[in-house]
């Protein structure tokens, strides 16, 4: 898929040294990234363990400066956080003295542009739309991993981002929740009419969420390859075992495996 | 719906209730604890009573008690519970006024600690009983050196906690309220301030352990009245028996306030897993 004229996140030459102090050297992490991502594209990044994946990450939420090229989203520069993006962590990182409907009204709350009424009304929609209806005064502590995502996600898309970034946000989670929340997250993605930016380490997770997918190269990052994914839109798990998925899986494993290898992290075979 | 919907977790299942334990084996700690507190007061009576210990030493629960009946009686006990309780609370509330908003800044920003530091370091590690004698210096005989002796004992562990709890806060916790545009007011009140709830009431309660030592030291000299000198007075007479009622309402009152602490703990930490007692 091509960006549209106007994309939605337009990263441009971005390039980000990070000085470390107690050893004086610059490190490179980022290297000359260009991406664009048009509205409604859900784009995954893989890479090497390591390889600024996060760092980009945060450059996009603006909790980090570039230091180099620049990052627009709607046009409009990124040097800061700001209410047009929302960020899913990779630790749920839920604040365990709220509720879950507290939880999820934080970001609305520190807005302070809604009206309570109607930020009770938007925040109990989205509640239900990640499938927690009848946990609205539960603690974190009294949900499962696969909950507390939820929340999250729900924490992140009740501020309605312009573009959600989550990172690695199933990492934490068994195998099985794993499969489920992937499936969970595309409907209320699609629902949501969301553009997003995902980063995982799975492959197959990859594929089966995106429209495209961006492998980075080991450190310093820079964008090793782009593919696009040619499934049909409306997703289903068995496709996992389809041929096509599998070659796909194949390929992209491959551009990682050679970046390990040129970079010593595993030995050819 | 799917199988990861959380109905499946919520549906009710038929509950067996647990074999009831006994009486005993439910009641076991408070009662194993009364009974070896009666055991000693029993041994102590009867070894005063069989003369194999002097009363003048060590006193006896019944004349303890006769004592604290015969003070209460005469209404002369009332004037020294007054002017402690004065002390104490007037020196503790000074002590978290002061305590807990200097440990909030000295803990969030670091040039404020970088300017305090050594002056806390130092005095925290001074014996607050070595200053007695400034303190009586610049405050008089009167409530406030006594004041200012409890409030110097409190106010450390408050502050050191406070700056604790704030240094504790999870780095994640700050990444979001970043992430989602706090400014520096709403990241004190969402995030450093819940987070450091737990750590600022121990600082509280260990802070409070200190005052009441502040009240004994702070009426040691000069002082006219309070429960502090009621113990000094007595003992120098060797009145053991109203020394202990003295001894007695002191830890009285510091048992009853830490409870009050704990019970105000536990209505903050409602959201903590793995919260006993």
């Amino acid at each position: 898929m091509d960006a549209a004229r106007s994309p939605k996140l337009d990263v441009r030459a971005v390039a980000l040294e990070h000085y470390n102090e107690r050893t004086q050297q610059a490190l490179l992490v980022l290297d000359r990234i260009d991406l664009q991502v048009a509205e409604g594209e859900l784009v995954s990044i893989v890479g090497p363990s390591g390889c600024g994946k996060t760092t980009f990450l945060n450059a996009v939420d603006g909790l980090v400066r570039v230091t180099g090229g620049e990052i627009r989203v709607d046009g409009r520069v990124v040097d800061r956080p700001g209410p047009d993006r929302a960020f899913v962590f990779q630790h749920d990182s839920l604040f365990p003295w709220r509720t879950v409907m507290q939880n999820v009204s934080y970001g609305l709350e520190l807005q302070g542009r809604t009206a309570r009424s109607e930020m009770r009304e938007r925040v109990r929609a989205m509640v239900e739309l990640v499938g927690l209806r009848g946990f609205e005064d539960h603690y974190p502590h009294e949900l499962s991993g696969g909950m507390r995502q939820r929340v999250n996600i729900a924490r992140a898309l009740v501020v309605n981002p312009e573009l959600l970034l989550l990172d690695e946000p199933f990492a934490a989670l068994d195998a099985q929740t794993r499969e489920f929340m992937q499936f969970e997250l595309m409907k209320i993605l699609a629902r949501a009419k969301s553009t997003a930016l995902f980063i995982t380490h799975q492959i197959s997770e990859a594929i089966f969420l995106s429209n495209r997918i961006v492998v980075f190269s080991a450190r310093p990052a820079r964008i090793k390859d782009i593919v696009a994914v040619d499934l049909p839109a409306a997703r289903t798990l068995d496709m996992k075992h389809q041929p096509e998925f599998v070659a796909l899986e194949q390929r992209i494993w491959r551009l990682i495996e050679e970046e390990a290898v040129r970079t010593g992290m595993v030995t050819a075979a | 719906m799917d199988a990861a919907s959380p109905k499946i977790e919520t549906e009710k299942r038929p509950t067996r209730a647990p074999p009831r334990r006994s009486y005993w084996r439910r009641n076991e700690n408070w009662m194993l604890g009364t009974l070896s507190m009666l055991a000693f007061l029993a041994i102590w009576e009867t070894a005063v009573r069989a003369g194999a210990v002097n009363p003048l030493f060590s006193s006896s629960p019944s004349r303890i008690v006769a004592a604290a009946i015969e003070m209460f009686a005469d209404g002369s006990i009332y004037e020294h519970l007054w002017v402690s309780a004065e002390e104490f609370f007037s020196g503790f509330a000074l002590a978290i006024v002061i305590g807990v908003p200097l440990g909030l800044l000295m803990g969030w920003y670091s040039r404020v600690n970088a300017i305090l530091e050594p002056f806390v370091s130092a005095l925290y590690a001074t014996p607050r009983i070595a200053l007695l004698p400034l303190v009586m210096i610049w405050f008089g005989i009167g409530l406030a050196s006594k004041v200012a002796i409890v409030f110097l004992g409190a106010v450390f562990p408050i502050l050191v906690n406070t700056i604790t709890g704030v240094r504790t806060i999870d780095a994640d916790f700050i990444k979001v309220a970043r992430s989602y545009g706090a400014t520096d007011r709403q990241m004190f009140l969402t995030v450093v301030l819940p987070s450091s709830v737990p750590m600022l009431l121990t600082g509280l309660r260990l802070g409070l352990g200190h005052a009441l030592v502040g009240i004994v030291v702070g009426e040691m000299y000069g002082a006219t009245r309070g429960l502090g000198y009621l113990i000094w007075v007595a003992g120098a007479r060797f009145q053991t028996d109203r020394v202990m009622v003295g001894i007695i309402l002191i830890a009285g009152l510091g048992v009853a306030l830490t409870e009050l602490l704990r019970a105000i703990e536990r209505r903050f930490e409602r959201w903590r897993p793995t919260r006993r007692d």
